[in-house]
């Protein structure tokens, strides 16, 4: 029996006037990988930091429902904890203007560890899991700008990864990347579910496909059908998952 | 089509004749006051006390007093320009009270420099019973620069991209901790340059200071902050208009000393906000 990590019940979601998300209910279960597919402006990404409460920073936002993680309501819980719990990756390579080292360490230095060999431990690790250790080892005081793009967005995955998340949200994580980048990013994913849970908002049908345990089409701002990804990709239940996966439209 | 071109050409030609005009007068204020000052500039001018009435010796205590005030302003203006801005760009939610806010910050840059001056003399003069003194005068410039040190910094914290607060935040730090650590150290340099600008601009300014803190001929250093001090351009109003015939020489060379500072001082940020785009990474 699968166990559900998050659930979201009859959620909605409005920026200003304009609703993002309707009546949505979604769950994610632990250890999976979860693809949101879907064009542009579908509420995807809305979804996706309504789990970390990131759409709290926009000051037009409101909604209503219960996002649940663990069966506990998010909005409920202290923020910052929250967040820990629930890393993020973003879409373009983020890096912080630190050096390599001190950009892995942030989350943990925020939450009280200081300095040491624990911390080097941890950031050690962090790197290692993000495919990113063996070609960083020797210049870890280098500016985190010097590396390209693909080795910043793995950087971004080991610094979220380094504050020990259980659930990881990726925000169309390889649309700057070129293809090997690409792989390289799908790989760690790949390897990271066996830790934790995966949510992979992504642009690139053919990603949600290698990746994706089960896929979910979003199509403005409602959740149109999640199943297998087998079945999204080869015998999906709506006539419009067919036609965006096919490119039709979008 | 031979005339438009030859009409490109007038406004071509026009509008290089008042880029022009700009250069012009900032050159020639330069090389008059180097020209007649100079001669005026050695040690004893710098480092001695005014003599005769001022038409002889130096014109230390005006220095050191012209130093003093600017440090004074800085102490009061920068802790309260910077927090204000941190409030107002970080915390601060668009509504009416934030709007009355900013409004009184831009009128607030706006005022005539003697209103401070009669305002500094209500307020810490007479009411708080300061007197004409060092605290004050620094007070009263620390208020006029207040807006200049409030609008730079303000752009500083803006200017550092909303991505690195959303990282920040995602990572499970707190609003405090983000400013700290990633808003903070990455504005720095925009302060920086906003604060030494608003300096030059305290250390230039007569009228606040006329009824504050200046006085007419104080042949020593101050002791303390509550006495009075001489500051330069006071001293270069008073030996150029109130003391007769006050050697051209003395006066220009004042005039050297005040306009090497405050060059000095754009100087430093000039150097800092090019240190600081070099070495940007974003």
């Amino acid at each position: 029996m699968v166990k559900v990590k998050i659930e979201t019940h009859d959620l909605n979601v409005w920026f200003g006037s304009v609703q993002a998300i309707s009546r949505l209910n979604l769950e994610v279960y632990e250890n999976e990988i979860l693809s949101v597919i879907g064009p542009a402006n579908s509420g995807k990404t809305t979804f996706l930091r309504a789990l970390n409460r990131m759409n709290d920073l926009n000051p037009n936002y409101k909604m209503s429902g219960l996002v649940e993680m663990d069966r506990k309501d998010v909005s409920g819980l202290d923020v910052e904890l929250l967040r820990r719990r629930v890393g993020m990756v973003f879409a373009l390579p983020l890096p912080l203007p630190l050096s390599i080292f001190d950009n892995v360490a942030y989350g943990v230095r925020m939450h009280g560890m200081r300095g040491g060999q624990k911390l080097s431990r941890v950031v050690k690790e962090s790197l290692k899991q993000a495919y990113l250790w063996d070609e960083v080892k020797g210049r870890l005081d280098e500016s985190a700008f010097k590396l390209s793009g693909g080795q910043q967005q793995r950087l971004c995955i080991a610094r979220t990864l380094a504050v020990e998340p259980e659930v990881i949200l990726f925000d169309e994580p390889c649309s700057g990347l070129d293809p090997i980048s690409t792989s390289k990013v799908e790989d760690a994913m790949v390897k990271l579910k066996e830790k934790y849970t995966i949510v992979l908002v992504t642009n690139n049908v053919k990603q949600a496909a290698r990746v994706g345990d089960r896929t979910a089409f979003f199509l403005s701002s409602e959740l149109i059908e999640v199943d297998k990804t087998e079945k999204i990709f080869t015998a999906p239940d709506d006539s419009r998952t067919d036609g965006y996966i096919r490119g039709k439209f979008g | 089509m031979r005339n438009s071109k030859q009409r490109q050409k007038i406004a071509f030609f026009l509008l290089f004749l008042a880029t022009l005009l700009i250069v012009i007068p900032v050159g020639l204020i330069v090389v008059i006051i180097i020209q007649k000052g100079l001669p005026a500039i050695n040690w004893q001018f710098l480092s001695d006390m005014p003599r005769k009435g001022m038409r002889a010796g130096g014109i230390f205590p005006a220095i050191v007093g012209t130093l003093y005030l600017v440090t004074g302003a800085i102490i009061f203006a920068l802790p309260i320009g910077l927090f204000a801005a941190i409030y107002l760009s970080e915390y601060a939610k668009e509504n009416f009270l934030t709007r009355v806010i900013k409004l009184a910050i831009v009128n607030l840059a706006g005022v005539p420099s003697v209103v401070y001056g009669l305002f500094g003399l209500a307020l810490f003069v007479v009411f708080f019973k300061f007197g004409a003194s060092i605290l004050s005068g620094s007070l009263t410039l620390g208020i006029m620069i207040l807006p200049i040190i409030i609008t730079a910094s303000r752009e500083a914290l803006e200017s550092v991209p909303q991505s690195f607060r959303e990282v920040s935040l995602s990572l499970g730090a707190s609003k405090w901790q983000t400013i700290k650590n990633i808003v903070l150290p990455n504005a720095i340099p925009g302060i920086l340059t906003g604060t030494i600008l608003g300096l030059g601009r305290a250390a230039g300014e007569t009228a606040p200071i006329l009824f504050t803190v200046a006085a007419f001929y104080l042949p020593r250093l101050p002791a303390s902050v509550f006495d009075q001090a001489m500051a330069l351009p006071y001293h270069l109003y008073v030996i150029s208009t109130q003391v007769p015939n006050v050697d051209e020489k003395i006066r220009y060379g004042t005039a050297l000393v005040l306009l090497a500072m405050v060059l000095f001082m754009n100087l430093i940020a000039i150097i800092i906000r090019y240190q600081f785009r070099k070495k940007k990474k974003w």
